[in-house]
């Protein structure tokens, strides 16, 4: 069974993707290159209704004509009424891929029921993959409680999403490729949550990557689209090298990589220290930072953060799958899973810790200015994943745990919400132009309107318990990282709800910016509404009744060996005795959030540019998301760039081509530039070098001789 | 003075000498070449009947006239070349036969 989760979303992806190639092949048969998406060119087939491109003989799958009930029809620059028809074979793709992560999360949940409370942890062999003398690395795959709640997690969301798309990829070209990019990540994912050792789940890391770049990059005629996904992919390069770095580090200290023998092992190490360039470094701290940057890196983090809001250009289906239910949460599940050791190393863990909080009110505070409906959710992503790393840094993995549970769901849902409302709005995602919208898309502001709440820490929705648990944690740890994190996340709740209802109250409410657009706006297709029903059905029902499951003393039973829960006990039965002034802080903050994003925005409109003009200075700082991008170029990038063409022009070509093969020719032009003239064409000369000839060889015998 | 045999050899060699520099010294006209050349000959005809006669062996002389038959010969080739060749090119002057140049 649990074979089959992992490998169907694969067998998906290899069937959507030759479909993909054959579509490809098909309709772009090597002469001409292919027209640009905005159908300014006449491509083959480009005239608006008439059926797609010619098939080959014997070719069964039909071409979807994409024009039938959508009025709207056209390309994202609703000018020309032509673009080109759906890829061959469309059709079969989405349905074949979304079958196959269907039965996945069925699959998925009746794992996480027999996993979790019936206790039957699976441990599959697949294959071996490396023996090479001390290394042995074997493709396994570990089922226990942690992976069951990823795999429901990761397979429930990708299901969801998948279907979305059928309906949100509808006008788009390429659908057959985009679901086997979606369905591949997913086989990635899978792979990293049920890996056994390090070197599979940084197949699975890398690979989530990977797709992360294809994704993102999937208008690729769009420069701003190739720009964000390299720059995804770099930054998540950076982390990756200290997550390498973090790997060898673990394979030198234990001479294994498998998460048995190192938990194993791990107590043992407490203390240790080993010697690196004159430095005495403690060993368990060294692994834990090393392979938290990997998690930073992933999980956009601050310092490497900078690649989520970019990653915005991406479709937004891979924004909700991607950026904030699964990849971004690989770091997080990176921690917990690795538990053992960070449980054992205090200083790691505070450094976790305080990442987490800085990053929560980093990202909350830009997400304050922000106009670009998904920019504004993946600040929020980055704010929420600070507070799960906050959690993870104080010991309470299963809290994060839960909180990554949640948020998943809910996030999904405002992810997937603003899709409906960008697609209503044809493809408008600055919210200064929407307005009034519930009157016209009743069904998306209402399921919005439940992620927003879920998202605040509403109480009885399912961000109350996992948000709440979190910050009384922060408090119940009692260090200084805890509390500076507890001040952190208190505060970020309350920018949480301010943002999160700005969002809402310009987009739902208020006068309509762009009268055209407004009169234009339509519900969504039913294929995207029940995905987001089923969101907001698990926005409000993932909290309370898996609280046990996380919290507290199910936790235990539910968790057993796949999280450290020791010290964390402790902290769950401190919780209970907290005053009640901590307790009602983040829901004080969010009410608090809520009423000034009610006078901002409903009661006295002129005050927020007012204020934007006051502060002109601190409101800059946070629309330039606080300049992270422009030090990064001036620090990282210029000199990058700088120091690669001076190896390019000045080392390769000067160096290495001058005294090669440029080098190496031009003397020998230099050399028979000199020779040739010598051949002068006339016949005195060489009758003259002759004369010389025999002079010289005449009085050479004549002195030979001598001796 | 008795004339030796080192007198006729050495005006021989300098005959030769002025033979071989004419050869390379010249760029006005390709006839002082088929001169020079003549001059070459000559003075090996020179050398070659100065040795029969102190050597008392008559071969030399033989060798003489066959070498003057080839001198004749080739002289008359070389004329024919020469005017075969100011009918295409126009002119004789050395300077100019440069087209094997490069």
């Amino acid at each position: 069974m649990y074979q089959a989760i992992v490998i169907l979303p694969l067998l998906g992806a290899v069937i959507a993707g030759l479909i993909a190639l054959a579509g490809a092949r098909n309709r772009f048969p090597g002469e001409d290159p292919p027209p640009p998406l905005d159908g300014h060119a006449a491509g083959p087939g480009s005239v608006s209704h008439a059926h797609g491109a010619p098939l080959a003989a014997g070719r069964h799958e039909t071409v979807r004509d994409t024009h039938g009930a959508d009025v709207h029809g056209s390309d994202a620059h609703g000018e020309a009424e032509e673009h080109e028809p759906s890829a061959a074979g469309s059709l079969l793709a989405e349905l074949v891929t979304s079958t196959f992560l269907v039965i996945s999360c069925v699959l998925s949940w009746i794992a996480f029921f027999d996993v979790g409370f019936a206790g039957h942890d699976a441990h599959i062999p697949l294959f071996s993959f490396i023996t090479f003398g001390d290394l042995h690395s074997e493709w396994t795959l570990r089922i226990d409680s942690l992976t069951a709640v990823m795999l429901v997690v990761v397979t429930t969301i990708s299901s969801l999403v998948h279907i979305y798309s059928i309906g949100y990829m509808e006008e788009d070209p390429y659908k057959p490729r985009f679901f086997s990019y979606l369905s591949f990540f997913t086989f990635a994912m899978l792979m990293l949550v049920t890996a056994d050792n390090l070197l599979q789940l940084f197949f699975g890391w890398e690979g989530v990557g990977l797709a992360s770049y294809l994704l993102i990059g999937f208008w690729y005629h769009k420069p701003e689209a190739n720009a964000a996904a390299i720059k995804a992919f770099i930054v998540n390069r950076v982390g990756d090298f200290g997550f390498s770095l973090g790997i060898f580090a673990v394979f030198y200290l234990t001479g294994a990589i498998d998460f048995d023998t190192i938990f194993a092992q791990a107590p043992g190490l407490v203390g240790k220290s080993f010697h690196f360039l004159s430095w005495n470094v403690d060993a368990l701290a060294a692994v834990c930072l090393l392979l938290f940057m990997g998690a930073m890196g992933k999980s956009a983090q601050i310092l490497l953060h900078t690649w989520l809001p970019d990653a915005m250009e991406g479709p937004t289906p891979v924004s909700a799958l991607i950026h904030a239910a699964t990849m971004v949460t690989a770091g997080v599940f990176m921690v917990a899973r690795l538990s053992p050791l960070f449980s054992l190393s205090p200083g790691a863990s505070a450094f976790v810790t305080f990442i987490g909080a800085t990053t929560a009110i980093f990202a909350a505070s830009v997400a304050l200015v922000q106009n670009d409906i998904k920019r504004i959710i993946a600040y929020s992503t980055c704010s929420q994943l600070g507070y799960m790393f906050v959690a993870m840094g104080v010991g309470a993995y299963s809290v994060g745990m839960f909180h990554l549970f949640t948020h998943a769901f809910f996030k999904a849902l405002l992810f997937l919400g603003s899709g409906s409302v960008i697609l209503a709005m044809h493809h408008e995602q600055d919210i200064r132009h929407m307005g009034g919208l519930r009157h016209k898309i009743p069904f998306t502001f209402a399921v919005m309107v439940i992620g927003t709440l879920a998202l605040t820490g509403f109480p009885l929705t399912a961000g109350f318990f996992s948000k709440d648990a979190i910050i009384e944690a922060d408090v119940t740890a009692r260090s200084a990282a805890s509390s500076y994190a507890f001040v952190m996340t208190t505060l970020a709740a309350a920018l949480t709800s301010f943002y999160s209802w700005r969002l809402i109250f310009k987009t739902f409410y208020g006068e309509p910016h762009d009268r055209h657009h407004y009169e234009a706006a339509h519900e969504s297709p039913k294929v995207m509404l029940v995905p987001l029903a089923v969101l907001a059905f698990g926005s409000i029902a993932a909290g309370w009744p898996f609280l046990q499951v996380f919290i507290g003393h199910g936790a235990d039973a539910f968790f057993g060996t796949s999280l450290k829960l020791a010290e964390a006990d402790t902290i769950y039965e401190e919780t209970e005795k907290l005053p009640l002034y901590i307790k009602l802080a983040p829901t004080i903050m969010m009410g608090v959030g809520f009423l000034v994003a009610w006078q901002f925005y409903i009661r006295r409109p002129d005050l927020p540019g007012a204020l934007a003009r006051n502060q002109k200075p601190l409101y800059e700082f946070l629309l330039n998301k606080w300049y992270f991008d422009e030090i990064y170029d001036f620090l990282l990038v210029r000199p990058t760039l700088w120091l690669g063409r001076l190896f390019w022009k000045g080392g390769d070509g000067f160096v290495i081509d001058g005294f090669g093969p440029d080098g190496v020719s031009a003397r020998v032009l230099d050399v028979t530039r000199n020779v040739i003239r010598l051949q002068t064409g006339y016949l005195y000369h060489y009758a003259f070098a002759m004369l010389i000839g025999v002079a010289a060889a005449v009085t050479w015998f004549m002195f030979a001789g001598l001796h | 003075m008795i004339i030796g045999l080192g007198h006729y050899l050495s005006v021989a060699a300098i005959v030769f000498t002025l033979g071989v520099l004419g050869i390379f010294l010249n760029r006005k006209n390709v006839i002082i070449i088929l001169m020079s050349i003549e001059l070459i000959l000559l003075s090996v005809n020179i050398n070659l009947v100065a040795f029969s006669s102190f050597l008392d062996d008559i071969v030399g002389q033989v060798y003489a006239l066959i070498v003057l038959t080839v001198a004749a010969a080739e002289a008359a080739i070389g004329l024919a070349i020469l005017v075969a060749y100011f009918r295409n090119r126009g002119s004789i002057a050395v300077e100019d036969i440069n087209l094997m140049k490069g």
